[in-house]
């Protein structure tokens, strides 16, 4: 099953999945823990009850204690107060390795592997069998690293190096070394964030080996489609609190939205109709040898374009090379009808092309400077007055911009990475909204952020083609291009292979173009 | 445009998380210049000869070169690059305007050509940094032997000694009958300059920006390589300048002059308060690190301390900067909230 399901999950999905096993004495139980630092209470009561045997998803908006709970059972943090039991027995971690030791593995989002050692190396780091001499025993641990593979039924050659490595099947070592430590609790914080669909059906066939082998797994995602196809239970968290465990197959996205923000959410993804007018962006016959391959398209006023495919298919890489931070070989790009010179962000700027790309983090903040710096960086030269600029300017255009996007903070100079993801993301959204463009390009606008703020992103794209814009949005999650676009671009190994409109955009059509050879349009 | 949600109350936003005076006296910055005054007063009260006239005039015209380069030093060193060829540009411009001198060209025009050539240097060190793109360390290590190499090799052993009288008493002129030499004009007018630059210009905020995350800033349309470009020239032409001071001031050019002042320069900046990693510093912490190391070192000299173990001091300090850095910054982002550094925390929210 690929994760492109949709959000209302059929028949087959619920069949799919097991109940919870009998009740016997949870693996890893946590109730009523508290943890709190300083005046700011990140945890007030989480609760969570995992089974051997049995997947279990967590999910919550950002900020709801999700990852203060992972660190209180991965050893970061001691809580103040509450239970914690391993197996029936209280336990109480001062380090990750005391964690490690009982048995606990996190796998989070972006693994660290040594780039430079081979498969078989990075999974025994630091434990490496001996020979009787005292030196490194490669052929055991070579006839290990086959084992576990064949085990977990992944094809990855042990010999190669981990550099240039998927993230999927970085994420999968990571999962291997936990396994051959013999782990018996794995966390997985949010896997799939950057997995295509592929990738997400291979992680999924080893979680549910691990489970099926009697281990308790943790799974903590944003993606819906996902929980109802891989997990058996599911317990929601909102502002630092416990608020439901249920079976999967007894509740509902609707049932889980409602718990997670509290309220309602009628609409995930509400694009309005706008009237469509002259073309705004014009890009053809783009060419970066080996990237992307005669890359034609345009975006219109009050048009929202969707750019889908597999991650890897060269859509971010386009983006980046239309908006000049990536060079490209032939091919031009117009804005307005006039064209833009390569490799000069700066002057994409300034005919009013703006770029929130994918990578929030390093791409899209600077995340050790404040709010003010960062909502004023793109906009600082039209700030400054007679070439001068100072923390007033910068503060009253932040201002402006932190209170339309609603950023959840109290001063402007609080440091942009403290801040929630969504959050962040707004903090982004308002530096390049900021710049008054006429075309906004938008990489991954919901990636890795709650249901609460995606619908305020949602909502807000459809407000600004609304207005005129013309936006170029990239997303991996299919009910996101399918509710938002007006004409949705499949790219496929560097190439665009279908163009389909609205009416006709369906989750089969789309797929099948991000994955077979001839799409429909040629 | 309105807000994105029509049932969140409206939010008002403070300008700072924290008030006034701890923004102003809570920083690195303050707590070097609260050192440097400690020390000044301490040296005053208890070395005999600190409080005279006349060692305050020798303090300014010792520190004055490291001074000079320090400002654009510092510029580099936020954006998290370094030029350690700067002593080296100091004795070839030294050379340059003894050996032009010498064959007779005016000493104005020596001067005009001396800084020229400290562009062109600083220009070659930003060239192989940001076009041909290797790291600014190998590739100053490499021209602080180059220009040094050029400086020694145009002028031997030797020395020029002559030069013209009005320009070697313009260096040592005290400002009307006072004991403040006129070169601290020079520096003050280019310390305006640079703070300017570097905490009031868009130009600045990009340094700033640049240091923190240069992908960052490249997604910002902020000129990376230009910007960098431009500071190594600045910090070539300084250095030049520099040199020239350094002439005139001994009265005499020598391929060897300054050797070694560099690491000074990188010393003092740290000292005031300039990530070695990049993206934080602040000018009037640099020159109260620069000031520090000085007035220690006259203090120290006065009271017979022998230059080994002033260096030791010196040294000493430094490192005890730098650890109290690191020691700070861990304290804070324990006491600012959930855990963990910045970026830890940044990728768990993520």
């Amino acid at each position: 099953m690929n994760r492109f399901i949709q959000i209302h999950l059929d028949e087959e999905a619920i069949v799919q999945t097991d109940p919870p096993q009998t009740p016997a004495p949870p693996m890893l139980e946590l109730s009523r823990v508290v943890k709190s630092f300083g005046p700011v209470v990140a945890l007030r009561s989480g609760s969570l009850r995992l089974q051997s045997g049995s997947i279990h998803a967590l999910v919550g908006e950002n900020g709801a204690g999700k990852s203060t709970l992972v660190k209180i059972v991965a050893g970061l943090y001691r809580r103040d107060a509450g239970e914690f039991r391993l197996r029936g027995e209280e336990v109480d971690f001062t380090s990750t390795a005391q964690s490690k030791a009982a048995g606990i593995a996190v796998i989070y989002q972006e693994p660290t592997l040594f780039p430079d050692l081979t498969v078989t190396e990075n999974i025994f780091m630091g434990r490496q069998p001996v020979n009787r001499f005292g030196r490194i025993d490669r052929k055991a641990m070579r006839r290990e690293a086959e084992e576990l593979f064949q085990r977990l039924g992944v094809r990855i050659d042990p010999d190669r190096p981990a550099e240039g490595l998927s993230i999927a099947d970085q994420q999968v070592i990571e999962i291997a070394k936990a396994v051959s430590l013999d782990a018996r609790v794995l966390i997985m914080d949010e896997p799939t964030a950057a997995l295509s669909g592929v990738e997400v059906d291979r992680l999924f066939a080893v979680a549910r080996s691990l489970r099926d082998e009697g281990r308790a797994l943790l799974f903590i995602s944003h993606r819906f489609d996902e929980i109802f196809a891989l997990c058996d239970t599911v317990t929601v968290m909102r502002d630092g609190a416990y608020v439901a465990t249920t079976p999967i197959a007894e509740t509902t996205v609707d049932e889980m939205v409602r718990q997670m923000v509290g309220r309602d959410v009628t609409e995930l993804f509400p694009k309005t109709p706008a009237e469509i007018g002259e073309p705004l962006l014009e890009v053809e016959g783009l060419t970066r040898a080996g990237v992307f391959h005669d890359i034609s398209f345009s975006v219109r006023a009050g048009e929202i374009v969707g750019l889908a495919g597999l991650v890897g298919a060269g859509r971010s890489e386009v983006a980046r090379a239309v908006f000049g931070v990536d060079p490209y070989e032939s091919g031009s790009v117009r804005i307005g009808g006039k064209g833009l010179p390569k490799r000069r962000p700066d002057a994409a700027i300034r005919e009013g092309l703006a770029l929130v790309p994918e990578d929030r983090r390093k791409q899209g903040l600077v995340l050790e400077s404040s709010v003010s710096r960062n909502v004023s960086l793109v906009i600082r030269g039209q700030l400054a007055k007679a070439g001068i600029i100072t923390n007033g300017f910068e503060n009253r255009a932040a201002k402006v911009w932190a209170s339309r996007l609603e950023v959840k903070t109290n001063a402007l100079s609080t440091i942009a990475g403290t801040l929630s993801g969504g959050n962040q993301q707004k903090v982004v959204l308002g530096k390049w909204l900021a710049t008054e463009p006429t075309v906004l390009i938008i990489d991954e606008p919901t990636r890795g952020i709650d249901v609460g703020t995606k619908a305020e992103v949602h909502r807000l794209l459809s407000e600004l083609a609304g207005r005129g814009m013309g936006i170029l949005m990239i997303s991996s999650e299919l009910p996101e291009v399918l509710g938002m676009a007006d004409r949705v671009l499949v790219m496929r190994e560097g190439r665009i292979t279908a163009e389909i409109d609205r009416a006709d955009a369906t989750s089969e059509n789309v797929m099948f173009a991000a994955t077979h050879a001839t799409g429909a349009h040629s | 445009m309105t807000t994105a949600t029509a049932t969140a109350p409206v939010r008002t936003y403070r300008d700072y998380d924290r008030p006034l005076w701890q923004r102003l006296l809570l920083t690195r910055e303050m707590a070097i210049i609260a050192l440097l005054v400690i020390v000044a007063i301490v040296a005053t009260a208890t070395v005999r000869g600190f409080g005279q006239p006349i060692t305050f005039t020798y303090l300014i015209l010792d520190v004055t070169p490291i001074l000079l380069i320090a400002l654009p030093m510092t510029l580099i060193m936020i954006t998290g690059e370094i030029d350690l060829s700067v002593a080296s540009i100091v004795g070839l411009s030294s050379v340059l305007t003894g050996v032009l001198t010498q064959a007779g060209v005016p000493f104005e025009a020596a001067i005009v050509v001396a800084l020229v050539a400290g562009a062109i240097a600083g220009a070659v060190n930003g060239f192989l940094v940001t076009v041909v793109g290797l790291p600014s360390l190998a590739v100053t290590i490499g021209t602080l032997a180059l220009y040094r190499g050029l400086a020694v090799g145009l002028l031997g052993t030797t020395a020029v000694t002559d030069f013209p009288d009005f320009w070697t008493d313009l260096a040592k002129m005290k400002l009307g009958g006072s004991n403040v030499p006129a070169v601290l004009l020079l520096f003050l007018a280019l310390l305006v300059v640079f703070v300017v630059l570097l905490h009031f210009t868009p130009f600045g905020r990009g340094i700033y920006a640049i240091g923190l995350s240069k992908s960052a800033a490249h997604f910002s349309g902020v000129h990376v390589e230009r910007t960098k470009f431009l500071l190594f020239v600045m910090s070539g032409t300084i250095a030049a300048l520099a040199g020239i001071y350094y002439t005139l001031r001994f009265g005499s050019a020598r391929g060897d002059n300054a050797t070694g002042l560099e690491l000074q320069v990188i010393a003092a900046v740290v000292l005031g308060g300039v990530s070695v990693f990049g993206g934080r510093g602040a000018i009037h912490g640099v020159i109260a690190g620069v000031l520090l190391i000085g007035i220690l070192a006259s203090a120290l000299r006065l009271a017979n301390v022998t230059s080994d173990v002033i260096n030791i001091i010196t040294g000493v300090l430094l490192v005890a900067s730098v650890v109290s850095n690191s020691f700070l910054a861990w304290l804070r982002t324990r006491r600012r909230a959930p855990g963990g550094t910045a970026r830890a925390r940044a990728s768990a929210a993520g």
